[in-house]
């Protein structure tokens, strides 16, 4: 317990984290002589001899491997620009799209307003760069999206995407994550999607208990039996 | 007659109550809100985001915006809204004031709106704003280097009194009343603002820079307790 409580310190810029030379500082901190301190509001993470601050909150910053959920806000001569709700816009160049794409035809492929799941390819000091080439990537069609606080992510995927993986059982739908706080759900019907975003909410609203995942488990019984209960209702 | 007694029964260097909250405008990045007794700020913190119009962008820091509004119902006579030349000022000060903390150098191309709302005012506006801007922008996740407070120290007659209000700051008889807003940085010990309406002598000011430093102090304690519960 009391490991577990020194996990979840929270930080506040200009507070020392810890004292000592041989310490090294990660993300989201700054070194003062021999003191290393927080410059964001967070959950201190201590690995070895590196520290680091883990966000709580604020607008979500690219890494290199995320998976995102991107809008296509402009077409150029060599590719689109995408809103991926990070600092800056993301470009995806026409050589990172699956198949060969005349420029003519741009609008066709990805048009102003289209929602893509992507992965990033590559970022620079203001610039993100995107990929569609893989499985799973491309143009989104049908299905809903819900947007959610990019911090809550690692929730709702949980350990080793045990609780996506679960909800995805328990609804039978396909979801998709966004590391920018976009998730795509598409189900057999609109009731399977609605189910799987009150689910969503349900993680969003509790991210803080404990023991969250068997929580949930119940939680997606009880309610499973309750819209089944429904329909059946209607049916009669 | 001296000045011996406030107004309000509180002691020359006690702090009206003060209630801070994190998180109150759920469309914004960052918000709080931050009350001293009857003077109730709000600050909103959107960005970083990428600055528009380009020709405005910095390619080497980011830029930090201030927008200071005092709603029209904020006090007893209804103020007309929008921008007058009092807010221009103070959203200027502000800007300078919360310039220091931020490293601006990563997040190049950027700009940083923070939106200031007073909805109730009873004196010592710009402290309670302050105080609420610094702890919405380390709400939205803005990298800062330490937090601000920000105290309004005030000279009636010939007593130091910290945080002013509305009725001290209107004092006429004897030396009148000089109001001192001080911004102070609680952990490398700097002041970032410092202005001053009235007259005062270079001694009584030092006098008045220790009182500033040490409610800032209490200030920066209550700053760090809401931030710490925001999980």
């Amino acid at each position: 317990m009391t490991k577990e409580k020194q996990k979840r310190e929270v930080v506040t810029p200009g507070e020392i984290i810890v004292k000592g030379e041989d310490i090294l500082p990660g993300d989201w901190t700054r070194k003062e002589g021999k003191d290393i301190l927080a410059t964001r509001l967070g959950i201190v993470d201590k690995t070895d001899r590196l520290v680091k601050v883990i966000p709580i909150s604020g607008v979500y910053i690219p890494r290199r491997g995320n998976i995102v959920i991107a809008e296509v806000i402009d077409l150029t001569m060599r590719g689109w620009i995408a809103d991926i709700k990070a600092p800056y816009d993301a470009f995806l160049t026409l050589k990172e799209c699956p198949m060969y794409v005349n420029e003519s035809e741009m609008g066709d492929v990805y048009g102003v307003g289209d929602l893509i799941v992507c992965k990033i390819s590559k970022v620079g000091r203001n610039s993100i760069d995107l990929t569609t080439k893989g499985r799973g990537f491309g143009k989104i069609k049908e299905g809903i999206i819900t947007k959610v606080n990019p911090n809550r992510v690692p929730r709702i995927i949980g350990k080793e995407g045990s609780m996506v993986k679960m909800i995805k059982i328990a609804t039978d739908c396909e979801i998709t994550i966004g590391q920018n706080g976009l998730i795509w759900i598409k189900g057999k019907d609109k009731d399977g999607e609605i189910f799987a975003k009150k689910a969503i909410e349900h993680v969003i609203e509790n991210t803080t208990s404990e023991g969250l995942t068997e929580k949930m488990e119940e939680w997606l019984k009880k309610n499973k039996k309750s819209e089944k209960s429904k329909t059946k209702e209607e049916e009669k | 007659m001296a000045f011996t007694k406030r107004s309000d029964g509180r002691k020359m260097d006690e702090l009206r109550p003060i209630e801070a909250k994190l998180g109150i405008i759920p469309n914004a990045d960052g918000s709080a809100l931050f009350a001293q007794g009857d003077t109730i700020a709000i600050a909103a913190v959107y960005g970083p985001k990428t600055l528009n119009p380009r020709h405005q962008q910095d390619p080497e820091k980011g830029v930090l915006r201030v927008h200071y509004n005092m709603l029209p119902f904020s006090v007893s006579d209804r103020i007309r809204p929008g921008p007058s030349r009092r807010s221009q000022e103070i959203s200027k000060v502000t800007e300078w004031a919360l310039d220091p903390v931020i490293i601006l150098e990563d997040l190049p191309g950027t700009v940083v709106d923070v939106h200031i709302s007073i909805i109730q005012a009873n004196a010592g506006t710009r402290c309670a704003g302050i105080n609420a801007a610094a702890m919405a922008l380390a709400h939205a996740g803005i990298p800062m280097s330490e937090m601000v407070s920000a105290i309004a120290i005030g000279k009636i007659d010939d007593k130091i009194v910290t945080d002013i209000v509305k009725e001290e700051e209107d004092y006429h008889e004897g030396e009148g009343a000089t109001d001192i807003p001080i911004t102070y940085l609680s952990n490398s010990k700097k002041i970032s603002l410092l202005q001053l309406d009235g007259k005062i002598p270079m001694s009584k000011l030092k006098e008045a820079l220790e009182a500033g430093k040490k409610a800032c102090e209490k200030i920066y304690e209550v700053q760090k307790k809401t931030l710490k519960e925001a999980e």
